[in-house]
């Protein structure tokens, strides 16, 4: 049993392949999945690695590095079309968890009703890992493969997730619902980014979460959108409804998550534009 | 580098000290085991509760999910070091607002509430709540924490102490607050005498099921633990709150009968115990049928040989000729089915345990310490001179700490080894093995005649009592008495029965089973009313019980308030009908509530021990254990103003059955009026005493002065000799009398009354509610203490609310605080208080009780604005999203 916290992202690269520690970040997965007082086994934790926190404006693209915070992300100046990330941070959980828990964390834990998946995939985002053999990048729609599954391979870290530039352009809007204020499991979630030329939509990008076991893309829905005014669009239900597959569990059951997700994704549409 | 190994130093409120701990550990457990530093409180280890809440560089953080290696190095600020200036004015906001009941949520509320007061000195209401939207308060309502987060800036004097004679009616501080605001009160984890063994309990993972132990000898040994299982149990392994009905062990033998029930107890020295697994556990379980409904409770096998059908009791009352319900002009018939409700109080159940000479002393949380010394004795073989509870502060409790839950387990642990143990309940072993609101299954049928008077009502109700019998027949006898409501019933046949099956045990829960049939009772007024075109007020209003009137029990009542508390909220009723009107989705609902206080016609007595010691310190005896609703404050106004002294010039003992004489359990809302009725006959018998002794007549005053005891009359003025000191000890049991077949008797001397006004917003297209504003109306008879009745108002209503909108206990399911749903911050509406003042011919002062009553018009009251708004009957609570947008569709196809 060991716990290391290197300040450098090679020396985590050589622990990583020289064993198969528990990678731990802001710990807000980790320790409630533990009815012990202590993490057991060997533990990596990143949040010594500078590197690895903070949003970087790197050729081409903005780079969140996967140790960042959600209240780093609200309190970083970001185009308008991180808002619904932004808004996204704000409504994890709380406080105190926002002041813990990190997007990589979200991302590599992997549940269905991970807050941060539908804002970072209307944005193309690609998730960027390293090990000591070298890196690789992968779509976020592609790393997330299922409930509580990635493509992480052993030694692997994710080092940050990546936003191309050409993604960044408009505007977005987040909304979340849930059966209480705070500290709550999304029942459904929904990202919406649009640009548009006076009043017309000229391309809309849309997620929902919570209602399938990965949130999703609506590339369907995206391409009916195009052309419509923002202010009376038609969302065409079906292809909403065709796109997911959501389930009856204690927070609500399936036939309103899938009612529920269309009239939030007008909402969410509506609120990019105020 | 590697950080295990060497102790590190970690900086706590400024001051480098050594830590010894795997920096893997939480930094909550670090905290408390390691440094002693134990403010800092833990509600469930997984970032649901906030109880946890440090200052890690000023960001408010978790400590249950902060890993001591993340600490290191960095600022680390707990509520031992609130201290600055701005601090303690906070501090001192939260003692005057009553922002603490039980405090167990108070330093993670402070720490919050300090991250945000150092950016925004003057927060809005808003930036108050969304501050503390992540640190859970189950006492509170969390209005007065919001008040006192807001004003926290005024920096404003503690409220005066008011001089003798002026007592009842102050908003004085509690008495106990201090130490719940500054972090240093004892909670049942908070104590443990230096090597004391850990215990943990090994629960049964099946809902019904046969077991055998394999070779747990071995097991033990290779691990350096003991195990203790039912054969070591040396007195009779069957405990209940009702002895005649007692039927369940404190350790299984044999069969357990629900998932979560304690089987075998493992206890050893702290170091081995935090490296336990209990994977692996010999033992071998063969599941047998089991049945969770009670329709599959009624069918199933009895869980208990002598109870057929699973029928544990029903309860029954009746009056009148009930099929006078015929000639009704207008009818109603509607059903009702609540869910488990979990008490989730923020304290897990925790404490522990030790020999005083041959006295076994326990030091727990719990409401009932003379029923724990009892139980606890009896379990393990000892007359209950040589069991001594000492109850520590109670991080909520609102029923369930009622049962005995770690008490006889740690007892017999230390009687079997000799050693000091202590045991904490992890917020899982909480939820799965303590008791639970009994889900109800009701129906009922009400019918008035062609002017809207009451002809009549029948009801009847199965209710979910779990696998013992716990208060199961308490809410079976209660519901019947209720279930009418605080209105003229002439005509009236209501049935309750408790039916066992293998859920978790149903005890009590604020209200015993009321609560859930007033749901029942209230939302079909509602459509009597509406068939009987009348205002659902004025409805209410034309049938309130009045003075002299016979509740359906034959019981004339007097000092009846509930027409006071409607008229009230007569004015409010109004604006809100306009308030209504002003948008689609906006409803507005009313609904009463009566309640008994004290045991249904069963003797509850409470005792006052109160004296004048020898070097004249006035001493009051209080017993009745002060879970945070306020016992200790206004038992002593109440005896203060009996007596004639000042609030100040007490000492308070107690409780602790080795000092203090029974005030019996906090429960059934008796401890106000019975204790304070004790209370009030002790005050008056040593004020008589000392008038006595010192010849003066009645209007004497008795002033206590450094040491001395002066009685004076105008001009007039002696010392009273103290000898060895002064004491008198009186008794108080409320006047009842049996039920009789029929239900007919006295089952309470003193009811108190109430009703609530919701406004609310539905979201039509997404069924979410949003509850506005609620305006409480509630005859408190006399208000002891207005701040501390208020909070429970408050407290009350937050209950109510997440009944109505989004508690539901399942069993397996929801076994933690984050699947199992609670109010936040940020779900509760404004709230304004009305207390009406109806005095009790009988209550101490005219007081009556109001603990349990506060929640029971709340949720009616929502579903009646939820169907005011969009026509929706919800039928099944909670009226989560989903079912209110499923009720708007049923509706709309009616
Ligand atoms: C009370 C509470 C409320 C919550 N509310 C919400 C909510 O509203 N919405 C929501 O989406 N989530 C919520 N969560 C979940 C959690 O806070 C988030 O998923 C958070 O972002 C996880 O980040 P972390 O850094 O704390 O993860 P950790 O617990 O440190 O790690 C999570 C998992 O990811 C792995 N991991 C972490 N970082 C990396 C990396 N860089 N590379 C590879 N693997 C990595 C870990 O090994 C682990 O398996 C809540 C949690 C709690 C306790
Ligand atoms: S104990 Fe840490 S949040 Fe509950
Ligand atoms: S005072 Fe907040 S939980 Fe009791």
């Amino acid at each position: 049993m060991s716990y290391h916290r290197p300040d450098a992202l090679t020396d985590a690269l050589a622990l990583l392949a020289a064993g198969s520690p528990t990678i731990l970040a802001g710990g807000t997965d980790l320790y409630p999945a533990t009815s012990a007082q202590e993490l057991r086994g060997d533990i990596l934790d990143i949040t010594g690695i500078a590197a690895l926190r903070g949003i970087t404006d790197a050729a081409g693209e903005i780079r969140i590095g996967a140790a960042t915070r959600w209240s780093d992300l609200v309190a970083a100046d970001l185009p308008d079309a991180f808002d619904a990330l932004k808004l996204s941070a704000r409504e994890v959980g709380s406080v105190q968890i926002q002041n813990a828990g990190t997007l990589g964390g979200n991302i590599c834990n992997a549940s269905p009703a991970a807050d941060g998946v539908p804002p970072l995939l209307i944005l193309d985002a690609a998730v960027e890992l390293v090990s000591a053999a070298g890196h690789r990048r992968l779509p976020l729609a592609e790393f997330i493969t299922g409930n509580r599954a990635t493509r992480l391979k052993p030694g692997e870290i994710v080092s940050a997730v990546l936003v191309p530039k050409a993604a960044t352009a408009g505007r977005s809007h987040f909304l979340k619902l849930g059966a209480r204020k705070y500290l709550v499991i999304s029942i459904a979630m929904v990202a919406a980014r649009l640009e548009e030329d006076a009043g017309v939509i000229r391309s809309a990008a849309l997620s929902i979460g919570s209602c399938s076991a990965v949130a999703v893309r609506l590339p369907a829905v995206e391409r009916a959108l195009i052309g419509q005014s923002v202010a009376d669009f038609d969302i065409p239900a079906d292809l909403v409804g065709q796109a997911l597959s959501p389930i009856d569990d204690i927070r609500a059951d399936a036939h309103y998550r899938a009612e529920a997700a269309v009239e939030l994704l007008t909402r969410t549409i509506k609120g990019v534009v105020p | 580098m590697s950080l295990d190994a060497a102790p590190s130093i970690i900086t706590v409120n400024g001051t480098a000290l050594e830590i010894r701990a795997n920096p893997g550990r939480r930094l909550s457990d670090a905290l408390r085991e390691e440094l002693g530093l134990r403010g800092t409180k833990v509600g469930c280890d997984a970032g649901d509760c906030g109880a946890c809440t440090v200052l890690l560089d000023g960001a408010p953080v978790c400590a249950c999910l902060t890993p001591v290696g993340q600490a290191l190095g960095r600022s680390l600020q707990t509520v031992e070091g609130l201290g600055a200036a701005a601090e303690l004015s906070l501090k001192r906001a939260f003692a005057r607002f009553g922002a603490a009941q039980c405090g167990i949520c108070t330093p993670g509320m402070l720490m919050s509430a300090v991250a945000l007061l150092r950016h925004v000195a003057k927060p809005t209401r808003a930036q108050a709540e969304d501050a503390i939207g992540g640190v859970l308060c189950r006492c509170t309502g969390y209005t007065k924490i919001i008040d006192a987060i807001c004003d926290a800036w005024r920096d404003a004097e503690p409220v005066a102490m008011p001089p003798a004679g002026q007592s009842i009616g102050a908003a004085i501080e509690r008495l106990d607050g201090v130490a719940k605001i500054d972090g240093t009160e004892v909670f049942g984890a908070d104590y443990w005498p230096q090597d004391a063994l850990r215990v943990v309990v090994l629960r049964s993972p099946h809902w019904h099921a046969d077991f055998e132990f394999g070779d747990v000898a071995a097991w033990a040994e290779a691990r350096a633990v003991q195990v203790f299982t039912a054969k070591d149990i040396p007195g009779k392994n069957c405990f209940g709150v009702i002895p005649p009905l007692a039927d369940q062990p404190a350790l299984a033998e044999a069969v357990a009968r629900f998932r979560g029930e304690a089987v075998a107890l493992v206890a050893g020295d702290a170091a081995v115990m935090r490296d336990l697994d209990l994977e692996g556990f010999p033992v071998v379980w063969t599941p047998r049928a089991h049945a969770l409904s009670v329709d599959e409770g009624k069918a199933a096998a009895p869980i208990h040989a002598a109870r057929p059908g699973n029928l544990l009791i029903t309860g029954r009352v009746t009056c009148g000729d009930v099929a006078a319900l015929d000639g009704a002009a207008h009818h109603v018939t509607g059903g009702v089915e609540t869910a488990y409700v979990e008490h989730a109080y923020i304290e897990p159940e925790a404490g522990a345990a030790w020999m005083d000479g041959d006295v076994l002393v326990i030091q727990a949380c719990t409401q009932a310490p003379v029923m724990d010394r009892d139980d606890t004795a009896v379990v393990l073989g000892l007359p209950s001179a040589r069991v001594r509870i000492v109850p520590s502060a109670a991080g909520g409790g609102f029923g369930s700490k009622l049962d005995v839950s770690l008490q006889p387990l740690i007892g017999l642990v230390t009687l079997l080894t000799g050693r000091p143990c202590r045991m904490v309940y992890s917020r899982r072993d909480s939820m799965v093995s303590t008791t639970k609101r009994h889900p109800g299954q009701m129906t009922a049928t009400i019918g008035c005649d062609a002017a809207g008077k009451l002809v009549g009502m029948r009801f009847d109700g199965d209710f979910n009592t779990g696998a013992y019998a716990s208060w199961g027949p308490t809410v079976a006898n209660r519901v019947p008495v209720h279930a009418s409501g605080p209105y003229l019933m002439p005509n009236y046949l209501a049935e309750a029965r408790a039916i066992h099956t293998n859920g978790p045990v149903s005890g009590a829960f604020r209200g015993f089973g009321v609560p859930q049939a007033a749901i029942c009772q209230e939302t079909l007024f509602d459509e009597l009313a509406q068939k009987a075109g009348l205002d659902r007020l004025e409805f209410r209003l034309h049938n309130a019980l009045r003075d002299g009137d016979v509740t359906p029990t034959g019981q004339a009542l007097h000092g009846v308030g509930i027409a006071d508390c409607l008229e009230a909220l007569r004015p409010h009723w109004a604006d809100a009908q306009e308030w209504a009107a002003q948008a689609d989705g906006r409803g507005i609902g009313i609904a009463s509530c009566w309640y008994g206080c004290g045991n249904t016609s069963l003797p509850n007595p409470s005792t006052i021990r109160l004296g004048i010691t020898g070097a004249g310190q006035l001493v009051l005896h209080q017993g009745a254990t002060d879970i945070g609703q306020g016992a200790n404050t206004v038992v002593t106004q109440i005896c203060a103003d009996a007596l004639g002294a000042r609030v100040s010039d007490f000492e308070l003992i107690g409780p602790d059955t080795g000092l203090t004489p029974d005030c019996g359990k906090t429960s059934a809302s008796r401890q106000t009026y019975v204790t304070g009725k004790a209370a009030e006959l002790a005050g008056l018998a040593l004020r008589a005493e000392v008038l006595r002794r010192t010849n003066m007549g009645e209007d004497a005053a008795i002033c206590f002065e450094d040491g001395a005891v002066v009685i004076r009359r105008g001009a007039q003025s002696e010392r009273l000799d103290l000898g060895d000191g002064i004491w008198v000890e009186e008794t108080y049991d409320p006047p009842t009398t049996a039920l009789d077949e029929n239900g007919q008797g006295t089952p309470y001397a003193v009811y108190g009354y109430g009703a609530q006004l919701v406004k609310l917003e539905v979201d039509l297209a997404l069924g979410k509610v949003r509850v506005d504003h609620i305006v409480a109306a509630h005859d408190v008879g006399r208000a002891i203490n207005p701040v501390l009745a208020t909070g429970q108002i408050e407290g009350g209503i937050a209950q109510g609310l997440g009944l109505a909108l989004m508690e539901e206990y399942v069993p397996g399911r929801t076994e933690n605080l984050h699947d199992y749903l609670i109010p936040t911050s940020g779900d509760m509406p404004r709230i304004d208080s009305i207390l009406i003042e109806k005095p009790d011919p009988v209550g101490p002062f005219g007081a009556k009780g109001l603990g349990e009553h506060v929640l029971i018009p709340t949720a009616p009251a929502i579903l009646n604005a939820i169907r005011h708004a969009t026509g929706a009957r919800v039928t099944r609570l909670p009226a989560l999203p989903h079912r209110v947008l499923a009720a708007m569709k049923a509706a709309r196809h009616d």
